[in-house]
């Protein structure tokens, strides 16, 4: 029951328009600083453009996801119309005019600080209230769904709550409790300083803020491509979910853990002490479970789709598996890439191995293998898979949609393979310029040559990607039917309260955010004289 | 299905969920607080509390070692980007007046006819610095200094106001502008050289730093001749020292002639 069509297309609409924009940006920064580029003498324009990339792609484009997906789930998990609808729209526009807001004083060059802020840099005030914006327009999506929950509990009392609404809102949970942190350090230090009312800044205190931020956004952005997985994948492959229970225990865990470990970003920094960065590197070794339980759990679920069609054998039944269809060859792709890229963030999250990568270019690849791509390849097959139900239109063009497919995994290999590779040889992240006549890095040319034509087949597959969805705006018309999500193998009648309701998990979030972020933070923010003058961004 | 019945220790969710969480934490505590600290035999702590603390990150005061002895004057300026941002007219009024005595070397229009440097539209920040240098002795100059000791505070910012104040004209001498050099566009990343843009106006500008267009060629040898040697030593945490050392002296030339060569409406309009 999908009755605010044009709420969440909207959302996906402008989502995807914005992630074209900065996917251009982000070739032409690999194009720009690659051998086969000449540098454009002027490094502040690269910062400008990566600002723009890094802002829109962190911030703007996969909440836009989450926010749409999040509608869609609402109504039609629930079978129950959105409550809020006005509100809603409202959400939607402040992130509108939030991004435009943002985007003006980046363009002009005046807020090229990166989307990590890097204070003591200091950038227009706009750019700023922009990024609050957004947030505050995401909040709204967040009490939405929470309510929207309420609604259909008090309707249906006592009833198991659908798995996919289940993990949607235990992922609105986690964003609005993660993103506490970077508001706390625009509202209380940053804005401040940007709009002229102080001159200093305290940028040991904002960069803990920061990190509070900046892991479990991560697994905002993940939790998309998870509920996908759990409830669209199976059903699209005409398998069933393995396991409801282990579903909503991984979503749990993630809930519970993915928040307290930011620090594992800050193992560099002087400033906070080392047994707290112990606490956070093991907690973030708990973080592999929930995702090592949904490659268990899909793979099992793979298996029963297969077996329902007839393959046999320890390993045969993978050849019976619909590989024509574009989710089963998303999915695929998907686990590949979350494989490499999660062998990659096991070496980042070793307080010992991550001093040989910190800062290099290993990092950007490694977030864009997994977030790039893993992450995004199935937001690609989310849209697909809502879009008939949204449009009222069918996509035909299967083929199409297979080669977009296949041209972001294989475009994502050969940008993040090399990209991972001269990490390794020390080539630091965040350089606009490399001067790759210079025998020390020479022979880092072709890794870097390579980077950027991957770049260029991302390129094409994004843009293809757009032209499937505007081919399917103007398709003959045709009724998708109702949207449905996977069932389990055992479908839940009576889950227990613990597995069916989120205070326990989120009160252990809350708790473990107290324990492991309340003595670094009072003590930062309680010492005298560790502010710093603030360097304006564009100033003499 | 209320609260009641989710958070109570019949609930075998509810006991297991907060017990497992607590005693991850307080094994990882153990281990992050006590253990590993004193696993590292190059560091001695009193007792087990002052491990603790150490591994909290809680401030310690550094032991008190005195700095190490300088026996040359360094720059004691600080600049913010918004030092001296906005003057008074009456400001750099006052400054017009001081600046009669400077006019003999740096010409009445803020525009020298010799080899020294030219001060009109020089950032207020700039002026500002080298003249407490001057007035310090962080640098000298035989006939600079004598000018300087007796500058007021006062005095010193309406100098720089009035000089900031200025338009920025063409050089005395103007030369055919020159192509330029890969020291200015790309500095030499691989020796830790950013272009000299980045800093001095044509890319960026860095509070402190001068612009440098049609200033007079000599001057500019000479004064990165004197960083590379260290013989000059005002600039702060020895930013222009650690480019200027290494700079090859034919790129130091080219430089030089370079800029000298420069208009100067091409700096970057700041505001
Ligand atoms: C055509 C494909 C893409 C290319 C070639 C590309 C390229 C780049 C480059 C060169 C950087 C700067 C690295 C540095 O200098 O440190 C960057 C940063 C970044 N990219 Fe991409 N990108 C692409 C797609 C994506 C996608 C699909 C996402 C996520 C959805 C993404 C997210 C980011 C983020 C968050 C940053 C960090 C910005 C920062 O460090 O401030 N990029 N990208
Ligand atoms: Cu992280």
């Amino acid at each position: 029951m999908l009755v605010n069509r044009k709420l969440i297309l909207a959302h996906f609409w402008l989502a995807f328009g914005v992630f074209g924009i900065a996917l251009t940006l982000g070739a032409w920064q690999m194009f720009i600083r690659s051998p086969i580029g000449t540098w454009l003498s002027n490094p502040e324009l690269y910062y400008r453009s990566l600002t723009a990339h890094g802002t829109v792609m962190g911030y703007v484009f996969p909440t836009l996801v989450a926010m749409g997906f999040g509608y869609a789930i609402s109504e039609s998990a629930l079978q129950q119309r959105l409550v809020g609808v006005r509100w809603a729209w409202a959400g939607f526009w402040l992130i509108v005019a939030g991004s435009i807001m943002a985007v003006i004083p980046i363009a002009l060059g005046r807020a090229s600080v990166l989307y990590t802020f890097y204070p003591p840099l200091i950038g227009n005030v706009f750019y700023y209230l922009g990024v609050v914006l957004v947030v505050v327009g995401s909040w709204i999506w967040v009490a939405l769904m929470s309510i929207n929950l309420r609604v259909w509990r008090k309707a249906n009392p006592g009833a198991a709550v659908p798995l996919a609404m289940f993990a949607n809102v235990a992922g609105s949970y986690l964003w609005a409790w993660t993103a506490v942190g970077a508001a706390l350090e625009l509202l209380l230090q940053i804005i401040p300083v940007a709009a002229g009312l102080k001159a200093t800044i305290d940028a040991g205190l904002a960069r803990v803020f920061f990190s509070w931020t900046l892991h479990a956004i991560v697994y905002f952005w993940l939790m998309p491509t998870y509920i996908a997985y759990y409830t669209i994948v199976p059903r699209a492959i005409g398998g069933r979910v393995y396991s409801d229970s282990m579903a909503r225990i991984s979503f749990i865990l993630f809930l519970v853990v993915a928040m307290p470990i930011g620090m594992h970003h800050t193992f560099a920094d002087p400033q906070v002490g080392a047994g707290f960065k112990f606490i956070h590197s093991a907690f973030t070794a708990l973080v592999a479970l929930p995702t090592l339980l949904t490659v268990f759990t899909i793979c099992a679920s793979v298996e029963i789709a297969a077996r329902l069609r007839g393959g046999r054998g320890m390993f045969g039944w993978i050849k019976t598996l619909p590989w024509d269809n574009p989710m089963m060859l998303a999915l695929a792709f998907s686990f590949v890439m979350l494989g490499f890229g999660g062998a990659g963030g096991l070496i980042n999250m070793s307080y010992q191995l991550d001093a040989s990568i910190h800062n290099t270019q290993w990092i950007t690849g490694h977030f864009h293998l997994i977030f790039g791509g893993a992450i995004v390849i199935m937001y690609f097959a989310i849209a697909y898979d809502l879009w008939p139900h949204l449009t009222g239109r069918e996509l035909i063009d299967l083929r199409l949609i297979r080669t977009q497919l296949w041209l972001w995994f294989i475009g994502m290999i050969v940008t993040t393979f090399p990209w991972h590779w001269v990490g390794i040889l020390g080539m630091p992240r965040r350089m606009a310029y490399f001067d790759f006549g210079d025998p020390a890095i020479a022979p880092q040319a072709l890794s870097v040559t390579l980077s950027a034509i991957g770049g260029f087949i991302l390129l094409t597959s994004g843009i293809l990607f757009l032209v499937v969805l505007a081919r399917g705006m103007r398709a003959p018309q045709a009724d998708a039917g109702p949207y449905r999500f996977a069932v389990a193998v055992h479908q839940p009648v009576i889950v227990p309260v613990a597995l069916n309701t989120h205070a326990l998990w989120v009160a252990l979030m809350i708790a473990l955010t107290l324990t492991n972020y309340g003595y670094p933070i009072l003590t930062l923010a309680l010492t005298e004289g560790t502010s710093v003058p603030a360097v304006y961004v564009g100033a003499q | 299905m209320s609260a009641r019945d989710l958070f109570t220790f019949s609930n075998p969710h509810f006991t297991r969920g907060v017990g497992i969480t607590a005693a991850i934490l307080v094994v990882t505590a153990i281990v992050g607080f006590i253990v590993l600290p004193f696993a590292q035999p190059w560091v001695q702590f009193a007792n087990v509390w002052d491990a603790i603390c150490s591994a909290a990150g809680v401030p310690q005061r550094a032991a008190s070692v005195a700095a190490p002895a300088q026996d040359k004057r360094l720059s004691e300026v600080v600049l913010t980007s918004s030092t001296l941002s906005r003057p008074s007219q009456e400001a750099i009024g006052r400054g017009a007046t001081l600046a009669q005595r400077c006019a003999i070397c740096h010409g009445p229009t803020g525009v020298s006819r010799a080899d020294s440097p030219n001060l009109a539209g020089q950032y207020a920040a700039v002026i500002y610095k080298e003249l407490h240098d001057f007035r310090s002795g962080a640098r000298t100059n035989a006939v600079m200094s004598p000018f300087a000791v007796n500058l007021t505070d006062q005095e010193i910012a309406d100098l720089s106001n009035y000089y900031a104040y200025l338009p920025r004209l063409p050089a005395y001498h103007p030369t055919p502008q020159l192509p330029k050099p890969n020291i200015v566009i790309f500095g030499a990343p691989m020796r830790g050289i950013a272009p000299c843009g980045s800093c001095h106006g044509s890319l960026d500008n860095k509070t402190g730093s001068p612009w440098l267009e049609g200033q007079s060629e000599a001057y500019m040898k000479a004064q990165l001749q004197a960083f590379a040697s260290g013989e000059r030593r005002n600039d702060i945490s020895q930013q222009m020292r650690n480019i200027a050392r290494a700079m090859t002296p034919q790129e130091i030339e080219q430089a030089a002639a370079y800029y000298a060569s420069q208009p100067p409406d091409v700096v970057k309009a700041v505001d």
